[in-house]
């Protein structure tokens, strides 16, 4: 898997007058892999990808490209190719000569050039659909014809900016798969952008969950959701209650919080932060929806909570209840539905339980916004 | 009721409002095509392609126009550039800074041309002297300095139309191309500039037609080359013939026929957008059935009425000799001029007549002295002397017949019969 061409950031800053975009980014890239950077709007996501791709030089840092140092080597240098946020194909350029823009660079005639093209059109599935022009193909079709532009470049490494926000749901899902499988296809490395936890999820062989310049923690998709290092991974990347407290003990792994809202609790401290976190710090304990079960009345300990149910739906394949939560917030539960008869709560008091190992604790921090 | 009433005005309104646009033109255009030595639509003699003729033959505005073009060649290269260069600079600049360029680079649209004038010819006069060039030199070249003095203000006529259409571009798209691979004078060539096409052509055009009519600037800066509104401004000094209505012609013509060229050209991009929008996979990829030229297209169908009344007109002009009529008209104003004279002499004669006889009556009696200069002032204002050319050798003689006394110079005048006999 790392046949292809790896990226490095070291010690990246970016800068814009005294606004730090980017705060002493740290990523390895290994060749080949699928890794996403996901983050809220603004988080500095495309302030990275420039300055990969050479458009932006670093105030500090940096930026390594199959080990070599980038500074000083403009984009057009770069083995490098970006899908734009907006696509940015040429309105007065044919399909065809959008795809091989960069042979036509090197001088490739136009006989090359179209049988190049054929290819590509042929791999992103738009075969004859050469001759048109970009506005007259639907939003997909533009977005897999951007890609077969930034393939034809042949590019160690691409570089994919949001690509699919502008696609309806189902394409869009639909984009993630064929995305992926491309990118197994041709065997490049792939950096790619998002604020949608889904896309990361279901594409990335790593992510970097990044937050305001910072990033936060680099893993593969099941230990971001799973073991989050920080209140905002935990928070951003699905679904998640939160329970403040302060630390009450350390017991090895596992901590016991006295929590504002439930009373004592414990639960498992994420990996990172084993042995970092000690008696009296503030610390947030997370449980993912799904992690809840109902327990039968009057159950109590140090891993059930009890609250009053405000309101309940039916999704398909759960049910959620929304109880009261700390502050205002409301406590979201799941159940899965196997066709169990379900009862309705709303306005009863339940208590739920929840295994110590799918309880999570972090040092207190900023959450993700809704 | 009410209704109607509106429409029918708005109608009026309408044919005034083209009769007072188009009218002078028309006319000025008929004039072309009338015989008669003054520009006059009436009264009509004869249908003559003469003036044509003649306007080639006038070696100045030949060379007006020749001035004219090469300056507004200049002119559009220099300006456009300059637009270009001024329009891409408002979108690079940091934008604090953007209002207060922009309204520096838009001045020169509201100094008057005559300022302008002066100050290239003053300007690069210095620079000439620093330099010490001679008053033949390369800056002091009547061309170079009316195109540098058009261009001005041309230029930022220019960068208005380009920075409308570069306000519409996605600085992405330069940036997508040097991703891929483009250094940035490609990137430049193959997208920005095939993008900022059609408001380069808008602005050739716009820049030509600014330089070619310019008199304001020109007239300070042209030297030894007057272009076509120097070369008119000067004619029109000594008189106006009908060969500046040809010109006045064919240059409504050509206006007419570019007009109708690009409307054609717009409504067959249009037809042939739309088809592509219909057409299959196959057609695209294949030849384009394209609907034919005319098919719904009312510019070319004019354009084409337009040609091919233009070829007729050319070729009647080649054949069609208007001597004949010309002759004829010659002949009717020779009879009638002579025959005015017959009637002048008559007239002359039968006051003469009168006057000896009153004379006979009231002998010497004369009392108030008359000032000798008089005489020459009545003759100059004499009501005969208008009466026409050969009339005039002919009324001096007449005058100078009874010249010995002063009076009857004087005489002439205040006779109430010369005035009523003024025809
Ligand atoms: N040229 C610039 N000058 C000043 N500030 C900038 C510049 N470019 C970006 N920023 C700032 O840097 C921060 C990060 O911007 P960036 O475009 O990287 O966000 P992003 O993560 O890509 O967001 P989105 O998901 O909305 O695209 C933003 O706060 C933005 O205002
Ligand atoms: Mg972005």
């Amino acid at each position: 898997m790392s046949a292809g061409v790896g990226v490095d950031l070291e010690n990246l800053w970016i800068r814009f007058g005294d606004f730090v975009a980017v705060r002493d980014a740290n990523v390895n890239i290994n060749g080949g892999d699928f890794f996403s950077f996901l983050g809220p709007s603004g988080c500095g996501k495309t302030t990275i990808l420039r300055a990969v791709s050479g458009f932006l030089e670093p105030s500090e840092g940096n930026v390594l490209i199959g080990g070599k140092n980038m500074r000083g080597i403009g984009p057009n240098k770069r083995p490098t190719a970006l899908i734009f946020q907006n696509l940015a194909l040429f309105p007065l350029m044919k399909v065809w000569e959008n795809i091989t823009f960069s042979m036509e660079i090197k001088g490739a005639s136009s006989a090359e050039r179209r049988k190049r093209a054929d290819e590509l059109l042929d791999m992103i599935a738009l075969p004859e659909q050469g001759d048109k022009l970009p506005s007259e193909l639907s939003g997909g079709q533009r977005q897999r014809v951007a890609i077969a532009r930034a393939l034809c470049a042949e590019p160690d490494v691409l570089l994919l900016d949001e690509p699919l926000s502008a696609l309806d749901l189902k394409l869009r899902q639909h984009m993630r798969t064929e995305l992926r499988e491309i990118q197994k296809r041709v065997g490049i490395t792939f950096i790619y952008i998002t604020h949608d936890q889904g896309e990361a999820l279901t594409m990335s062989d790593n992510i970097a969950v990044m937050r305001a310049g910072v990033i936060d923690q680099i893993a593969n998709g099941k230990t971001i959701y799973n073991d989050p290092n920080t209140a905002f991974a935990a928070s951003f990347v699905g679904e998640n209650n939160v329970f403040r407290g302060k630390v009450k003990q350390v017991m090895g792994n596992e901590a016991l919080i006295a929590t504002n809202r439930s009373g004592d609790l414990v639960a498992r401290i994420s990996t990172t932060n084993q042995g970092k976190m000690k008696e009296g710090d503030d610390a947030m304990m997370f449980v993912r929806p799904e992690a809840f079960a109902i327990a039968p009345d009057g159950a109590s300990g140090d891993h059930f909570v009890t609250a009053r149910v405000n309101h309940e739906e039916f999704e398909g394949n759960a049910f959620n209840i929304f109880t009261e939560g700390e502050g205002g917030k409301e406590i979201k539960v799941s159940i899965p539905n196997h066709g169990q008869s379900f009862d309705d709560h709303t306005g009863q008091n339940i208590t739920l339980e929840y295994e110590t190992h799918n309880a999570v604790i972090v040092p207190a921090g900023e959450l993700a916004a809704e | 009721m009410n209704n109607s009433f509106l429409r029918i005005s708005i109608w009026v309104y309408l044919v005034l409002f083209f009769l007072y646009l188009l009218g002078p033109l028309v006319i000025m255009s008929i004039t072309a095509f009338n015989s008669s030595g003054f520009p006059r639509m009436s009264p009509w003699e004869c249908l003559t392609f003469q003036w044509f003729g003649e306007l080639f033959q006038d070696q100045r505005i030949l060379n007006g126009i020749k001035n004219s073009l090469i300056i507004g060649l200049g002119t559009v290269v220099l300006s456009v550039a300059m637009g270009l260069a001024g329009a891409l600079m408002l979108t690079q600049i940091w934008p604090k800074l953007r209002a207060t360029y922009y309204t520096v680079i838009i001045a020169p649209i509201l100094i008057p041309g005559v300022v302008l004038g002066i100050s290239t010819l003053v300007f690069w006069d210095r620079i000439n002297r620093m330099l010490g060039l001679g008053a033949d030199s390369f800056l002091s070249n009547g061309i170079f300095l009316t195109v540098i003095g058009q261009s001005t203000f041309i230029a930022s006529y220019c960068m208005l139309v380009l920075v409308a259409r570069l306000q519409r571009y996605d600085m992405a798209l330069t940036e997508a191309a040097l991703d891929l691979g483009a250094t940035h004078a490609q990137a430049f060539r193959k997208i920005l500039l095939p993008f900022m096409r059609p408001a380069i052509a808008s602005a050739a055009v716009l820049a030509f037609l600014a330089s070619f009519e310019n008199y304001n600037t020109t007239t300070f800066t042209f030297g030894e080359y007057p272009t076509l509104t120097i070369e008119l401004a000067q004619k029109v000094r000594y008189g106006i013939t009908p060969a500046i209505s040809a010109l006045a012609f064919i240059i409504v013509a050509l206006t007419v026929f570019f007009a109708l060229l690009n409307e054609a050209k717009l409504k067959r991009q249009e037809l042939v957008a739309a088809a592509r929008k219909n057409a299959t996979v196959e057609e695209l990829a294949g030849k384009i059935k394209l609907p034919s030229f005319f098919a719904g297209n009312m510019a070319a169908v004019l354009l084409v009425v337009f040609a091919i009344a233009t070829i007729t007109v050319v070729g009647t002009a080649t054949a069609y000799d208007p001597g004949q009529c010309i002759a004829d008209v010659r002949e009717q104003k020779q009879l009638e001029a002579e025959q005015r004279i017959q009637e002048l002499r008559k007239q002359r004669e039968e006051r003469r007549e009168q006057r000896e006889a009153e004379e006979a009556e009231q002998g010497g009696a004369q009392s108030t002295p008359k000032p000798s200069n008089n005489s020459g002032f009545g003759n100059v204002f004499a009501p005969n002397s208008l009466g026409g050319d050969e009339g005039e050798s002919d009324d001096g003689s007449s005058d100078a017949d009874p010249a010995p006394s002063n009076n009857s110079g004087f005489g002439n005048v205040f006779d109430p019969n010369s005035l009523q006999n003024d025809e």
